[in-house]
């Protein structure tokens, strides 16, 4: 009989630290962004900044009910929570309240629920029950189709609510595909096709073509003996040349016009400083002035007058990047690093399967949203509006982030039992 | 761990690469480049800026010449106009439907966010109607202005006028102007234009996302606060000056008086004048044309634009230089039979056959032949070669502030002429020259230009005996009574105080004895000394001049006096001249009215012969008249203001 061991025995404390940290400093972000000189306590109830205090109790206690949970309970009902979660993204789609365009939240009393923020950690979780159940070998087409039809159903709801970039977090968890064994070539080949995606939209389609039909001609002259590569080459050129044309084609048919507008300011295609590149412009504009050091904590004018819209929630980053200058985004950025670092060393230490791929799983969704967040607000990549985990305004996005990376902390406090 | 277990590095790796991506991205925009931190105080930073009053000009007794008065700019922003009743509108603002689309398109080229000027100056009964029903027009506001204000309408030419500023203005100013400040353009006002102007206060106001302020940047610590401009008090009487300019009323002439114990001028007239309150206000621009295109010219600056020879008074100056020569003295006689020979077969006529006359009587009766005599000697008879005795001439002559500017406190004065040696050298072809060349500048006739301000002068230099302060118009500045250096330095004019004794006692006989040329201008009780003068006009009628000061003691007052086309210096210059002098003195007049009348209603304007007089208001000397007949005068221009009752 072994000694009945503290819930909170191997709990890895150094990860609780920084998940801490990372909400503190949302948290007086978020008093700073929208500053009330009224209500100038940071604990007023009636402000953002007062709610997401108790947002972040509650996650944190909702954390530490995680850990007193067995972790086998998220193996064996991964199903449960993946069919739960679907009910609730058909749901919100029928009773859901529309806030800014999506139909994404259903409202709960004075709280609404995000169900899409909980489709990430339940089909993570479902992910890896099955890539960890018995014989499943990720080279096999029929696998892959399986975990397609895994991450496909909740973005096709998602993407009808229509939450693009709540959507698109699910095509970061190729990354768990990768570590399990699928070909390399996916992650080369989806590289490949986002720079022609870009190259298409930029340059005219003939220009394109030549230089396509140069590459390939240079790469054929190269390995003239190597007739399985010639015919590579060929395939690849071809089907570059039709995506060309379906980008063109999706581009202009089937994007939304917002959506192609963001693209359009992303690119520098359009400059479109009062329309759609207000948003990024106004952000770069508030990090920007923060210079090295920053304005100083409740001293920007950019965030406090409300120049840049959202800055509570999707452009929380502008706020640190005003204040506290490059330091302070030096800072978070650094713990962002280590946090994503020291998961997949978390992910690899696991002896379960199961374990580590959903650690893996954990990792690519925090990478997507802190990569992608971060990202618009410089100016890197296009205006999609998902939160800064743990530092946003936002409960529901705050506590799935929470069970997300509970889950993985209470998996591997007991890494040494068998699942 | 499994096959696949290096490709964590590879994961890793990515994770590392974006994090140092975003990293460079962010050093570059927060660190390296600047353009977002302007972009930032651009967003946030009005600068608003606050006006100042313009400064107050004053008369030396401190009454004001000119003020402020509040206007109101109907201003509009057309992004916020909504729709509107636009006849009501276009009857309460006074323009019609076409004047109103074009300004508001002018305004929406402008800007369609940002305010601009509508309509300029609203009348205050048009704002008070119009104010009422504001509320019915959105988008339109009206801004608050101060424009100035002449109360007496008096002084134009002196004061000047403001305008709106130039581009080239805009341009020189290093900043200072922006676009619809106005500024000095004339007179007073340009000369003094740093100081009036006072200094511009800024607020720097930070404003959030919808233009809303939202307080003061840094709590308000690089906030200027405006500073109103500077109170000028000029040297001028009003009472004086109003005085004057009814008096030349329909003449086209000047008169300069000037305090010469200070350089101070008392009266500054231009005629004909205008209204200063025409160069205020909406019809400005209307106006301004108006009076540029009038042929007698009122924009034009007499007193120190209009160049004249000066006549007969030329010859005090004569008797000065040549007793300072020594080539004359007061026992000096000469036989005048009509004219002055000189060469072969020249001859200088003289008015009367004077006979037998000396320094004293050359004056009192404005012999031509004494100073032919007089100039032959300073030139031919100096012991020197006569091209340098007139060098020598010349220079004690414009010691007495001819022939170049006085620097008066006003632009665009004008030098005069002092003809130099060698413009005669080059008109006969050689030095070889002598008083006979050039005898008509013996009496102020010839190539002299000389203007009523240096006319002046030098009635301020005869009355201090031989020293002047350089003519002014502003006496202090604000509190601090501080006027330029320049206008304190004593000038010499470098002749003995001695030599101006016997000249003064001609000029006070000129005025004083029953032979004086200007008898019928005798005040009584003051013994005022003045010099005729009729200066020959080729273009017409002669213009009539008059230089004096008074009292011949302790001086307080001198003057000069032209009117043109008027004839003998005696008969209008002088009168005016000495009612000036009285009111300055006593603070009143005790002349009697038909006196007065004679002056106030005659128009001797070019073109407009109306110079005849009536019978019955023939001139009589002063003394004269009876007692009962010197009528304390009821006329409201002449009320008395002063302590002689």
């Amino acid at each position: 009989m072994i000694k009945q061991r503290s819930p909170f025995f191997n709990v890895d404390w150094i990860v609780v630290i920084t998940f801490l940290t990372l909400c503190i400093i949302g948290w007086f972000n978020i008093h700073a962004a929208v500053y009330d000189p009224e209500k100038p306590s940071i604990f007023n109830l009636d402000t953002n900044y007062g709610k997401q205090l108790i947002f972040i109790v509650s996650a944190f206690i909702l954390g530490l009910v995680i850990l007193l949970l067995d972790s086998k309970f998220f193996n064996t009902f991964s199903p449960v929570f993946y069919g739960i979660t679907l009910l609730l993204l058909i749901l919100v789609l029928i009773v859901g309240r529309n806030v800014g365009g999506n139909q994404a939240w259903i409202p709960i009393g004075s709280f609404r629920l995000q169900p899409s923020e909980f489709a990430k950690f339940s089909s993570c979780l479902l992910l890896a029950r099955y890539l960890s159940s018995v014989n499943i070998k990720i080279q096999d087409l029929r696998t892959q189709s399986v975990c397609a039809i895994i991450l496909l159903i909740p973005m096709s709801l998602i993407m009808m609510q229509p939450d693009t970039g709540s959507a698109l977090t699910f095509t970061s968890l190729v990354f768990v595909l990768y570590r399990e064994g699928l070909s390399g070539y996916f992650l080369i080949i989806t590289a490949i096709l986002i720079a022609l995606f870009v190259l298409s939209l930029l340059l005219s389609k003939v220009f394109l073509i030549f230089g396509l039909i140069l590459i390939a001609g240079l790469l054929i002259y190269n390995n003239k003996k190597n007739r399985s590569f010639i015919t590579t080459v060929i395939y690849g050129f071809v089907i570059s040349v039709v995506f060309i044309f379906c980008v063109d084609f999706a581009y202009k048919n089937i994007l939304q016009s917002h959506q192609r507008n963001r693209i359009d300011v992303l690119l520098g295609i359009v400059q479109d400083l009062k329309g759609e590149g207000y948003n990024v412009n106004q952000s770069k504009i508030a990090i920007g002035s923060g210079g090295m050091w920053g304005r100083g904590y409740l001293q920007g004018t950019q965030t406090k007058y409300d120049f840049v819209p959202e800055q509570s929630t999707d452009f929380i980053f502008c706020t640190i990047g005003e204040e506290w200058g490059f330091a302070g985004s030096f800072v978070v950025i650094g713990l962002y690093l280590f946090l994503l670092l020291r998961i997949v060393n978390i992910a690899e230490r696991q002896r379960s399967s199961f374990s580590r791929i959903y650690g893996y799983g954990v990792a690519s969704i925090l990478f997507f949203h802190f990569f992608i967040n971060i990202g618009m607000t410089v100016g890197l990549a296009p205006v999609i509006g998902i939160p800064l985990p743990f530092i946003s305004y936002g409960g529901s996005s705050l506590w799935s982030f929470t069970i997300l990376l509970f889950i993985l902390l209470k998996l591997d406090s007991n890494r040494m039992g068998i699942i | 761990m499994n096959s696949f277990f290096a490709r964590k590095f590879v994961i890793q790796g990515i994770f590392i690469a974006v994090a140092l991506i975003l990293l460079t991205r962010i050093f570059y925009i927060q660190v390296i480049s600047d353009k977002y931190l302007l972009s930032a105080n651009n967003n946030v930073l009005r600068k608003v800026l606050i006006y100042p009053a313009r400064g107050i000009i004053l008369d030396r007794y401190e009454k004001i010449l000119v003020q402020n008065e509040p206007v109101y700019d109907l201003m509009v922003i057309p992004k916020e106009v909504k729709p509107f009743d636009t006849t009501t509108f276009c009857k309460l603002v006074g323009i019609d439907l076409e004047g109103f689309h074009k300004r508001f398109k002018k305004a929406k080229n402008y800007s369609p966010y940002k305010a601009s000027v509508f309509e300029k100056q609203l009348s205050a009964t048009t704002y008070a109607t119009f104010q009422e029903r504001l509320y019915e027009f959105k988008g339109f506001f009206v801004q608050n202005r101060t424009v100035r204000r002449y109360p007496d309408s008096t002084a134009a030419q002196f004061l000047g006028y403001i305008g709106e500023v130039s581009e080239k203005a805009i341009e020189n100013s290093n900043g200072f102007y922006r676009q619809g400040d106005y500024f000095g353009i004339s007179g007073v006002e340009k000369s003094y234009e740093e100081l009036l102007r006072g200094q511009r206060g800024v607020q720097n106001l930070m404003v959030d996302a919808l233009n809303r302020p939202k307080g003061h940047f840094a709590d308000g610590k690089y906030d200027t606060l405006a500073v109103s401009g500077e109170r000028l008090i000029s040297s001028l009487d009003k009472e004086l000056q109003k005085l004057g300019e009814q008096l030349m009323n329909n003449k086209i002439g000047s008169v300069v008086a000037i305090e010469p114990s200070t350089g101070e001028i008392l009266s500054f007239i231009s005629s004909p004048g205008y209204d200063p309150n025409l160069m205020v206000g909406r019809e400005r621009g209307n106006n301004y044309m108006k009076l540029l295109n009038q042929p007698s010219k009122p924009m034009f600056i007499r007193p120190i634009q209009a160049e004249y020879p000066p006549g007969s008074i030329f010859k005090v100056i004569n008797a000065l230089v040549a007793q300072q020569f020594g080539q004359i003295n007061p026992q000096t006689t000469y036989y005048c039979p009509g004219g002055y020979r000189y060469g072969r077969s020249g001859f200088m006529a003289c008015t009367h056959v004077h006979g037998s006359v000396n320094l004293i009587s050359s004056i009192e009766e404005s012999c031509n032949t004494y100073y032919g005599y007089t100039y032959n000697l300073m030139i031919d008879k100096a012991g020197m070669r006569p091209v340098n005795a007139f060098k020598k001439w010349r220079n004690a002559v414009s010691r007495f502030g001819v022939g170049d500017r006085l620097n008066i406190d006003l632009p665009n004065e004008k030098k005069g002429l002092l003809p130099s040696a060698d413009l005669y050298t080059k008109r006969w072809g050689s030095d070889k020259w002598g008083s006979g060349f050039n005898i008509s500048l013996s009496i102020g006739q010839g190539e002299l230009g000389i203007t009523p301000l240096q006319m002046a002068n030098v009635m301020a230099i005869v009355a201090n005996r031989g020293f002047y302060f350089k003519p002014h118009l502003i006496q202090a500045i604000g509190e601090k009574k501080v006027i330029k250096a320049e206008y304190t330095k004593r000038n010499d004019a470098g002749i003995d105080p001695k030599y101006f004794e016997v000249v003064i006692q001609g000029m006070s006989q000129v005025v004083n004895s029953p032979s004086g040329t200007a008898i019928y201008s005798k005040i009584n009780g003051i013994e005022m000394c003045g010099k005729t003068g009729t200066v020959q006009n080729p273009h017409g009628e002669d213009h009539s001049v008059f230089v004096a000061f008074a009292p011949r003691n302790n001086p307080k007052i001198a003057i000069a006096v032209i009117v043109e086309n008027a004839g003998f210096g005696s008969t209008w210059s002088a009168p005016i001249a000495s009612l000036m002098v009285e009111k300055y003195l006593t603070r009143s007049i005790s002349r009697p009215k038909a006196y007065i009348d004679r002056l106030l209603d005659a128009n001797l304007l070019p073109g407009e012969s109306s110079l005849k007089q009536k019978p019955g208001s023939k001139l009589k000397p002063d003394s004269n008249l009876k007692k009962a007949q010197r009528l304390k005068l009821a006329i409201s221009a002449f009320k008395k203001t002063g302590k002689n009752d």
